[in-house]
């Protein structure tokens, strides 16, 4: 009712932002409580994409539901594809092989410098510049090709299955691979030049959206939107799955709390990533790409949780198994869906203005938080 | 801390408290009654610490629900989960907003597909569904002959 007033009885101006407007990125719909141009309250409202994917992996078989989850964080899919394949592995107390273990690793981490190029473009747009969003999707565009060619897809992938990969990689993998690194390093600084070091842009994110690392620990923040408050919070650190405990990599951690601590964790973490990919790029074994499985899987009775590292931050998957070849029940503990309750902490207080490079640096994906 | 250790612990500030065996992290079973306080304590008490919930979710199991909450200490780095009981014919238990704030969107989620009320929750209304739906699309027994595609 006041919504449609426009005004609350104590003179605030009540607004929406959403569900179609050009910095939520998909249909995210805010309500906002505007004393002048001062935040009073950022309210969510949520279910625009809500396709209940918890409810349909009821009815879909071990090898089937984790196609749906490339549909929640689609610019992570791949992470999200590993994440269902890990948890029914521990369930069927799998061991992949090793060829399948480095390749999930590498396009995890080409994931994730994809999903923060993204990020990074989107970012600068949403404070009001545009060329960044060219300059990432050109250095996106040679990762997308890399995987086109692999996975056979650019967004979805639904590469990795229970058990290994589903297929061997295209030959031209490692060549490609090697020059996206090679090509990205040289570029990198210009990332810096154009958007990091740019006096309009700091301004417009130093300060703005502060959250201390106790409330980014007590609303469940991840990923480097609470790494950016200084909350260790890396699941390849704390928990390592496949190969991450034997990498070096460092964990990337900002004490600011502000909006341009989380676009500096991100900004580092992609040259981590690369750190990585460039670990085991050369020493990809040879073998197998799938363990061995039955043609329908069954997992014990009992809970099984797997968690991994998402470019968005942790991500849950939670199957409580009954014995038979669908899970009983199943729940993603989204990392979008933790960073945005967060949200009206973050910007109450300040401008009205500066809610988007609060939400931006969060690097919400509404698909990931609705499910 | 090892999960004998944590053992020890908890049944220390709830004795005789049913754990689940064969688990990868310490499980408790426990009904609605008495979760809040222990719930405060897990938070509050120096040696537990859990500071973080990681994950809140319901499940129906046909005679009742429980509410599974996943919690983990940052700074000891020890993890329990607590799998609560609730009433299927009007399944309430207290809530956790206060402790941990996560749990608010959390228990909102919970209650809109699964219908659980939590009380004391500042603001419990549906999360993703229209205000005016009818039913709860997790449970067991949700029907929706118009939207639900059984495969």
């Amino acid at each position: 009712m006041l919504e449609e007033l426009g005004t609350n009885d104590q003179g605030d101006m009540i607004i929406n932002v959403g569900p179609q407007h050009p910095s939520t990125h998909g249909v995210l719909h805010l309500v906002i409580t505007l004393h002048g141009e001062t935040v009073k309250k950022v309210e969510p409202h949520l279910g625009y994409i809500h396709r209940s994917i918890e409810k349909m992996s009821e009815s879909l078989s071990y090898r089937q539901f984790s196609y749906v989850t490339s549909r929640m964080d689609y610019l992570s899919s791949h992470i999200n594809n590993h994440a269902c394949a890990l948890a029914v592995e521990k369930g069927l107390q799998l061991e992949i092989p090793g060829r399948a273990q480095y390749i999930r690793v590498i396009l995890d981490e080409l994931t994730r410098i994809a999903s923060h190029q993204l990020w990074w473009g989107a970012l600068a747009m949403d404070l009001g510049a545009f060329t960044p969003f060219f300059y990432s999707f050109r250095e996106r565009e040679m990762i997308n090709e890399v995987m086109e060619e692999t996975c056979g897809a650019r967004l979805t992938m639904n590469y990795i299955v229970p058990g290994g990969v589903m297929f061997d990689l295209h030959p031209d993998f490692q060549k490609k691979v090697k020059l996206f690194l090679a090509e990205f390093k040289s570029k990198i600084h210009e990332y810096n030049e154009l958007v990091t070091g740019n006096v309009i842009f700091q301004n417009r994110t130093k300060g703005v959206g502060y959250i201390s690392k106790e409330n980014a620990i007590s609303y469940g923040m991840t990923g480097p939107s609470g790494r950016g408050s200084g909350f260790k919070c890396d699941v390849r650190k704390l928990h390592p799955y496949e190969l991450y405990d034997q990498l070096k990599f460092e964990e990337i951690t900002e004490e600011g709390g502000d909006a341009f601590a989380r676009y500096m964790v991100r900004i580092r973490e992609m040259e981590q990533s690369m750190n990585i990919i460039e670990q085991l790029i050369d020493n990809i074994p040879e073998g197998d790409i799938q363990a061995k499985t039955k043609a329908v899987l069954k997992l014990p009775k009992g809970d099984f949780y797997s968690r991994v590292e998402t470019a968005r931050g942790e991500l849950g998957v939670y199957i409580i198994s009954e014995g038979g070849t669908t899970p009983y029940r199943i729940k993603y503990r989204s990392p979008g869906f933790s960073n945005l309750s967060a949200l009206n902490d973050m910007a109450v207080g300040g401008k009205l203005g500066d809610l988007m490079a609060t939400m931006g640096t969060l690097d919400l994906v509404i698909p990931d938080i609705d499910r | 801390m090892t999960n004998e250790e944590l053992k020890l612990k908890i049944e220390e500030l709830l004795p005789g408290a049913a754990f689940e065996e064969g688990t990868e992290w310490l499980t408790l079973n426990m009904d609605a009654e008495g979760f809040k306080p222990f719930a405060q304590q897990l938070r509050n008490n120096e040696a537990l610490n859990f500071d973080y919930l990681f994950c809140l979710t319901a499940v129906d199991w046909k005679t009742h629900f429980s509410v599974v909450y996943h919690l983990t200490s940052t700074a000891i780095r020890h993890t329990l989960v607590v799998k609560v009981k609730a009433d299927k014919n009007d399944p309430a238990i207290e809530t956790v907003c206060d402790i941990w704030r996560t749990a608010e969107f959390h228990e909102r989620e919970a209650y809109d597909l699964m219908g659980i009320s939590f009380t004391g929750h500042p603001d419990l209304r549906r999360l993703f569904l229209e205000d005016d739906h009818v039913g709860f699309p997790l449970r067991k027994d949700y029907e929706d002959p118009i939207n639900m595609i059984k495969l």
